[in-house]
């Protein structure tokens, strides 16, 4: 009678550190992996095809509950889409406050990646730190859309409202603040024999791999292969600000760690240069039919009254043909591919998440390697289930 | 060799400097609220729960045109207009279901008479799903407006949209 020598085990869907609800399927031999299987699907919600039975601006809070810890990423990514589909140009202050915003975001969710990845391996008061710091971004948000994580700020076409007033100091304030605590996040963990022991050398993919598996963000990044969206395929005026693009040695993750530390402190500095130069202007474009006339117009005149009737009710038409339409959001290159038919609700919202792509890669991470460390690959990929499933 | 001794090094050197950052919070006033009991005021544009506004007179701005109900993703609105004895067009029946809605905002942007607006409460919670249906009686602001809150949001909302005329 023969012996089988593995053990089949769920990781998942309820285990804490799997963020959220990930079923990885482990075949153990001891305690060695020797197979892993991420089953994805739990949190399914339709998003993409909810979007299609919707008008063009009406999908528009459907992304942010995506990525639900980069709203504005993927506010941007969709409109963004819908613009270059439709042949919009959005003036210049538009462009500067979304590069902000989104900077904002690429800050917010490394800071729960980091708090979040630090609990899973056994430092519990990062995540407190973290979260204390991200409240700074969430006031931000507030007070610009209204909301703490379901924006909406960034619509077709410009913003939805004039940026706040107090938005300069606030942004100051807490590029200020989060700078200074950089330095505690350095000292408890750059140096923890604990979180080295379990980071460096562990969950680690080379250039090859990254590229084959068709990776993107701080896991092609942390692998050396300097890849970034905002400098090789600049949107939204990207080309006119001045930043660095970290890069890793190893490929691992304790490389990842550090890469993203960088990356909040240059997204610090992006967000830095664009409120010293934010231009004048409209927070809108004026485009009758296609984005929403200003409130006061549609009081008072009654052609605006005729078009936001219109387009409230109507939508816009889009034209036949597809556009595609990549940014850089924290986690990786987030795409929408855009089919319009003609009418006025899309054929076909297609998203290329990060989360899912970058999730390929956890058999490579863990295979052959010790149980423990699939905790620290899963956290090192940073998925947000709401994105892999969509 | 050189990573042991590393190690030990980190452990022994590193890592009491580590600690002595949490030892430093120990003093610290704590960032968290006592939640129920202190509330944190929400910023202007917070999106809470709907108000439906009324002109100084009294009656209601809401005509029942259904651009709300047209712009909401989430087809929270229900609504029946009727005919007053003036003529005027207003709702008989406006409904909101406050399980459906997302609280986008969007039926606020879209209102062509400033009439529905959401204000700034954010505690929701019934046993029954029936409460989550708010009709039109409980939206309408009390007309002889005797409290602060509902002078100051109209005006609060047509700042948010730049609208400058007060005397709308
Ligand atoms: S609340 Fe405004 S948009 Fe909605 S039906 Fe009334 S008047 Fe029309
Ligand atoms: S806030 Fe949004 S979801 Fe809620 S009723 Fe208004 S439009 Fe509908």
């Amino acid at each position: 009678m023969s012996v089988e020598k593995t053990v089949t085990i769920n990781m998942g869907p309820q285990h804490p550190s799997t963020h959220g609800v990930l079923r990885v399927l482990l075949e153990l031999d001891g305690e060695t992996v020797v197979k892993a299987r991420p089953i994805v699907g739990y949190l399914h919600t339709g998003i993409e095809k909810t979007m299609e039975s919707k008008l063009y601006y009406k999908a528009l809070p459907c992304t942010d509950r995506m990525d639900y810890l980069a709203p504005m990423s993927n506010n941007l990514g969709y409109c963004l889409a819908v613009e270059k589909l439709m042949g919009i140009e959005v003036p210049d202050k538009v462009k500067w406050a979304r590069v902000c915003l989104a900077e904002l975001t690429r800050v917010n969710s490394h800071l729960v990646w980091l708090g979040t990845h630090a609990l899973d391996l056994g430092a519990m008061s990062m995540l407190l730190y973290t979260f204390r710091e991200r409240e700074l971004i969430l006031d931000i948000y507030e007070a610009c859309g209204g909301q703490r994580m379901m924006t909406s700020y960034i619509r077709i076409g410009g913003l939805a409202h004039e940026l706040p007033k107090d938005l300069d100091a606030k942004v100051r304030k807490m590029v200020k603040t989060i700078r200074e605590r950089m330095h505690d996040y350095e000292t408890l963990l750059n140096n923890n024999q604990i979180f080295i022991n379990r980071t460096k050398g562990v969950a680690v993919i080379s250039a090859d791999d990254a590229i084959n598996l068709s990776l993107t963000g701080p896991m092609l990044r942390g692998s050396g292969v300097k890849h970034d969206l905002r400098k090789d395929n600049p949107y939204s005026g990207y080309e006119n600000f001045d930043f660095e693009v970290p890069v890793g040695k190893h490929g691992d993750a304790y490389d990842r760690f550090l890469l993203r530390l960088e990356e909040i402190r240059q997204s610090l500095r992006i967000c830095e240069q664009a409120i010293d130069g934010m231009p004048e202007g409209p927070y809108r474009t004026h485009v009758p039919g296609v984005v929403l006339p200003l409130k006061e117009d549609v009081l008072y005149k009654m052609e605006s009254l005729i078009f936001h009737f219109k387009l409230v009710t109507e939508g816009f038409k889009a034209p036949v043909g597809s556009v595609y339409q990549g940014i850089e959001s924290p986690k990786g290159e987030l795409g929408f591919y855009i089919t319009g038919d003609g009418t006025n609700k899309p054929r076909r919202v297609r998203v290329r998440p990060p989360s899912f792509i970058n999730l390929a890669s956890l058999p490579k991470l863990c295979e052959g390697r010790m149980f423990s460390d699939v905790v620290c690959a899963i956290g090192s990929i940073d998925i947000v289930l709401g994105e892999v499933d969509r | 060799m050189k990573d042991v001794l590393k190690a030990l090094g980190n452990s022994i050197l590193k890592t009491p400097l580590g600690l002595l950052i949490t030892i430093k919070h120990l003093f610290k006033k704590p960032v968290t609220l006592d939640y129920p009991r202190k509330k944190k005021p929400m910023a202007p544009r917070y999106r809470g729960r709907h108000y439906l506004e009324r002109y100084n007179d009294g009656t209601e701005r809401c005509v029942c045109c259904g651009l709300c109900a047209a712009s909401c993703p989430a087809d929270a609105i229900y609504m029946e207009p009727e005919e007053t004895e003036h003529g005027e067009r207003r709702a008989k029946v406006y409904e909101i279901n406050l399980l459906r809605c997302i609280f986008c905002g969007f039926c606020e942007e879209a209102c062509p008479e400033e009439a529905i607006f959401l204000g700034q409460e954010y505690e929701f919670s019934d046993d029954n799903r029936d409460s989550f249906i708010w009709t039109k009686e409980q939206m309408l602001v009390p007309h002889p407006r005797k409290d602060n809150p509902f002078k100051k949001i109209i005006r609060r909302v047509r700042k948010v949209y730049g609208v400058t005329d007060k005397n709308r």
